[in-house]
């Protein structure tokens, strides 16, 4: 298989970091937790995990020099995955507590889902399938192995904020909550993030992590 | 036993790698001993749990400050559960859903049957009395920030005797964050009771698992290190618990049509 892959999950001292590192040991790639942006400019793929809340998210990503080693390494190409907090962080902004600039890699907002459903249950906890945007016809390579067999498949959802893309083409997959459908991951060149959690979803959750950085 | 009467069944992580191979959706550890052990043996069986389990792991027990909840999500938890800091001081339910984010911050309540019919919130263990009406306590711990309320009836908790659909149901409507309501399933038609009627967003399951659990366990002797284990020697369960494995009910939910994964 030769899975030497080094993969760099992105620390900024408020995720379950612990989490997304297991399922990348358990699928064999090698990762590491840093912080250090040159040990993150270094490996092949990245990962930007998240729990927390955003403004708190991106101070913490300010504070520890992150930001544009970030961008930097999206620029050069290489398997970018953003999950959860970290999907909504490479949108343009967010309206969590208060308004609040994001890495803007993603032109777009976050909001609350209560904004787009009234007298929703939110936060959305729990077990949801993803379907898949046919919309758009996706040219990246990624899109035909990803999308392959996910429909009808549960994923672990714990959010109370969605992205919405300002370019509909952007979104990958969306999700029904309460009747709406919401944009539930997002494939941008090499960039592929997700408002569920693949790490936290078991088996599947582990094949869908696979697909992306093999 | 109503949350009383605690016996050793097993090493917790054990249990979880079981359950997360039979279809589990989420694992909850609630220490419900936080005081009598170290905190470090708590983080330890996270991280071993969080090393091969891959869904959602709630922690909860003697969490007291933000420092104890960053410390238990970075072992690997992926939500924190307070109740007796959470009434000590609400304050900590706002500061750590904005640190954490809202979806991480779960309030348990324990709720006790009154006489006159009302339910009041217990802590400890249901040992004491809070002066919360429960459900008042719930649109409190919501509007605080609380990001989901586990539910335990009491009364109910380790009896078998099915759940307190009333109780349910007064929270579930007073609230619109999700609830997750424990305490009292016996057998698998307990859940489908619940679950085709009530606008619950989980079950949490305990004995009626367990118990099944401890049945097909053969390496008994690893635990005596752990405690009384007469209990699990004796191999006898409550008879008002129908000893079942979460493909047990997960069949009696598809065949009702009850949505589930």
């Amino acid at each position: 298989m030769g899975k030497a892959i080094n993969i760099a999950i992105i620390d900024y001292r408020m995720s379950n970091i612990f989490s997304i590192k297991n399922a990348l040991d358990t699928l064999g790639y090698n990762s590491q937790v840093t912080s250090n942006s040159k040990e993150i400019l270094a490996a092949d793929g990245a990962v930007l995990p998240g729990v927390g809340s955003f403004p708190e998210a991106m101070k913490h990503l300010y504070q520890l020099n992150l930001i544009q080693p970030i961008k930097e390494f999206i620029a050069s190409g290489k398997p970018f995955m953003g999950i959860c907090l970290g999907l909504q962080l490479l949108f343009s902004k967010s309206t969590e507590f208060t308004d609040c600039e994001g890495l803007n890699i993603i032109n777009g907002k976050v909001e609350n889902l209560s904004k787009y459903i009234p007298n929703v249950t939110v936060p959305h906890v729990g077990w949801n399938t993803i379907i898949k945007n046919e919309t758009t016809s996706f040219s990246n390579i990624k899109s035909s192995i990803m999308s392959r067999s996910f429909e009808k498949d549960h994923y672990y959802f714990v959010h109370s904020y969605i992205v919405e893309p300002d370019d509909i083409n952007h979104i990958f997959t969306k999700t029904r909550y309460s009747g709406f459908d919401f944009c539930s991951s997002v494939l941008v060149d090499n960039v592929f993030a997700c408002q569920f959690h693949p790490e936290k979803s078991g088996p599947k959750g582990l094949m869908f992590l696979n697909k992306f950085f093999r | 036993m109503h949350l009383e009467g605690l016996r050793v069944l097993g090493k917790p992580e054990q249990f979880a790698r079981y359950y997360y191979e039979q279809g589990a959706d989420e694992l909850i550890y609630q220490d419900v001993v936080a005081s009598l052990y170290g905190r470090n043996s708590l983080h330890e069986i996270i991280s071993k749990t969080a090393k091969e389990i891959f869904i959602p792991l709630t922690v909860g027990g003697g969490i007291r400050t933000l420092d104890d909840i960053s410390s238990v999500l970075r072992s690997g938890a992926d939500k924190v559960s307070i109740n007796t800091v959470a009434h000590e001081n609400p304050d900590l339910i706002t500061k750590a859903s904005r640190m954490f984010g809202i979806s991480t911050i779960v309030v348990s309540i324990e709720a006790i049957k009154q006489p006159n019919g009302s339910f009041i919130a217990f802590t400890d263990n249901g040992r004491n009395r809070t002066d919360k009406e429960v459900v008042s306590w719930a649109k409190e711990v919501e509007q605080l920030g609380a990001g989901e309320i586990m539910l335990t009836s009491v009364d109910q908790e380790g009896s078998g005797k099915g759940m307190d659909a009333n109780l349910i149901l007064q929270v579930c409507d007073a609230v619109t964050i999700p609830v997750v309501a424990h305490g009292g399933i016996g057998n698998p038609k307990h859940v489908l009771e619940i679950a085709s009627r009530l606008p619950v967003s989980g079950l949490a399951i305990s004995s009626m698992l367990h118990y099944h659990t401890i049945t097909i366990s053969k390496n008994l002797d690893s635990f005596e290190e752990e405690g009384n284990i007469e209990f699990l020697k004796s191999n006898r369960i409550l008879s008002s618990i129908e000893a079942s494995t979460i493909n047990d009910v997960k069949k009696l939910l598809k065949d009702n049509m009850i949505n589930c994964t």
